[in-house]
Order: C-alpha cells, then sequence, then structure tokens
C-alpha cells in the first residue's frame, strides 16, 4: 500500500528561536495584533509503500530521528495517510 | 619530518584551497581530499574545510556526515591523527556526533562577516598547544549558523574538562557561554567557526591565525 508521511521537524522548548521571534516582530510591524509567539520548524512529506500504517509510520520516523531533525535542536513528529491507488 | 595534511572537499565547500595554501605556506604538505575518499592513510591531519557542504540542504553539515570520509575520521583520530573542523567543518563534526552540541543560526538572524577577538581558554588540545592560557587572538568569522548550542550537561563537561579552546570577547552569534571553538575528550579533534586560514599574513588580515595553524603544525610534528 503506498503511504504518505508528513514529518513535522520543530524546535526542543528552551532552544533560541531566533526565526520564530524575527517573523513574529514582522507581524507586530504589520499591525497583526493579539500574536503572543511563533515558533518555525519544517515539514517533510515522504511518499513510501509500506504493508500497512504502523510499518509506514516506524521507516519514516527512523528517518526522521537519523536525518530529517538534529535530536540536539529538535524534535519530529509523524503523521501517516493512506494514499489512493492512482498513480 | 614533513606533516601531511588532507583538506576535504565537498560538494560546495568553498575554503579549500585558503587552506591548502596557508598550511602549506607553514611548510606541511597539504593535498585535497575528495569526500568520497575512504583512504586516510598517510595523513596526520584531516581538515574539514568551510564552505556549504551539499548546499548546507536540511542543516549545514547533515549531510555531508554521511560522506565517507566523515565515517572514516573516527578511526582515522584512534590512529593519532588529528582532525580541524573550521566554520562549516565544525558544523559537519557536531552533526557526525564527533563534538558535542549544535551550531544554530545566529541570534537575530545576523549574518556576522568580520574580525572577532577570542580568548584562548585552554592549550590541552592541537590548536592551541603552543599559545597562552587567557591570550586573545583577532581573527574573522563569516557565518550565519555559528550559534554555538549544548544541553547543560553537554555545556558542564565541556567547561569542566577545559574543552573549551577559544571563547569570543563579544559574542557575535548569541553562542552558549560565548564559545567560538571546542576539542573532543581526546584534544585531538578541534571545531571552531572564526577561520585562522584568513588571518596569515600582518598585510592581509592580521598574522593571529598563522600563530594558531602553525601551533597545530607544531603540536603534530612533536607528537
Amino acid at each position: 500500500m503506498n503511504f504518505e508521511a508528513v514529518v513535522e521537524v520543530k524546535l526542543r522548548e528552551g532552544v533560541a528561536d531566533p526565526e520564530g521571534a524575527t517573523i513574529l516582530a514582522a507581524m507586530k510591524a504589520l499591525g497583526f495584533e493579539g500574536f503572543s509567539a511563533v515558533s518555525s520548524g519544517k515539514s517533510f512529506r515522504l511518499l513510501l509503500e509500506a504493508a500497512d500504517a504502523a510499518e509506514a509510520a516506524a521507516r519514516a520516523g527512523e528517518v526522521a530521528h537519523r536525518l530529517l531533525a538534529n535530536p540536539v535542536l529538535e524534535e519530529s513528529s509523524v503523521t501517516v495517510m493512506q494514499q489512493g491507488d492512482k498513480r | 619530518m614533513t606533516l601531511r595534511a588532507g583538506v576535504v572537499v565537498f560538494p560546495g565547500s568553498n575554503c579549500e584551497h585558503d587552506v591548502v595554501s596557508a598550511l602549506g605556506s607553514l611548510g606541511a604538505e597539504a593535498r585535497l581530499v575528495w569526500h568520497k575518499e575512504g583512504d586516510l592513510s598517510g595523513l596526520d591531519l584531516v581538515v574539514l574545510p568551510g564552505g556549504f557542504a551539499h548546499g548546507d540542504y536540511l542543516r549545514p553539515g547533515a549531510i555531508a556526515r554521511f560522506s565517507p570520509v566523515v565515517g572514516e575520521l573516527a578511526a582515522f583520530v584512534g590512529r593519532g591523527g588529528a582532525v580541524l573542523g573550521i566554520c562549516n567543518g565544525f558544523q559537519v563534526l557536531t552533526e557526525a556526533g564527533l563534538l558535542p552540541g549544535a551550531l544554530q543560526k545566529n541570534i537575530g538572524l545576523r549574518f556576522v562577516c568580520r574580525d572577532v577577538e577570542l580568548r584562548v581558554e585552554s592549550t590541552s588540545n592541537i590548536l592551541t598547544s603552543a599559545l597562552e592560557e587567557g591570550e586573545r587572538v583577532r581573527i574573522p568569522v563569516n557565518h550565519f549558523e555559528g550559534c554555538y548550542t549544548a544541553d547543560a550537561d553537554d555545556l558542564r563537561r565541556l567547561e569542566g574538562e577545559g574543552r573549551v579552546v577559544l571563547r569570543y570577547l563579544d559574542n557575535p552569534n548569541g553562542s552558549a557561554n560565548d564559545i567560538a571553538g571546542i576539542s573532543d575528550a581526546t584534544g585531538r579533534i578541534v571545531g571552531l567557526m572564526p577561520h585562522p586560514e584568513r588571518a596569515m599574513s600582518k598585510l592581509v588580515g592580521g598574522g593571529d591565525g598563522r600563530r594558531l595553524l602553525s601551533s597545530l603544525l607544531g603540536a603534530l610534528a612533536a607528537a
């Protein structure tokens, strides 16, 4: 079966986020009100074949752990969806 | 004995010729080493130079860490070799787990390109053994992701074991504890953000980089 795994990588709690802080400052400069924080991160969309959703999540999780996130700074989460077989 | 140095070229490295020229001017025999080479025999020193290895895609050093030459470095150091990572090379060493911590985007998202004053914090490593603790040197930095970050345990260990090699006097990038360079536990792997190869002459950029690299070659010759 074909799956789409979305890996979200975000900075760990307590790690400085200059990108988020700069975006928040720009939002304030543009007049957007009521926003108190911005966290930056990355999102990766992986397409893979796997026997089931659990296997797809495990394999995408390994990619996230070994490559997509740096464990010193970042943490990752994986969401898996089954794809139609149209391709 | 002539010291032999290999300067690694990743796709996107851009300081490798400066390092070869700098080491050559100090009497070492320096050659370029393509990142797919896995044979480091015959070398005393491997330098990972500055630049944008593999385009810095994903994170600086994140892809370079899987290059064959990087996989050989731990064994190379185990055989008595020395490794110096400069700027992007420092980022590669942290991504590869050969040095602790990580280099993050500079505080304020500011690219910094200027001379910085550094204090020599420790001399028990391959780079600074010929300098004095507390001595100041002036070396250029040129980076966007040089904010040294490590968890509290790693920072305590680095400080307690004398592995902070160089510290900024006026922190340009938000680095924890003003750290500009560190070593591994053996002192044979050093990573630093400043570029000593760009301070090789009093006429251009100052001569303090020459003092650091002379110290490095002296330490290796004495070993």
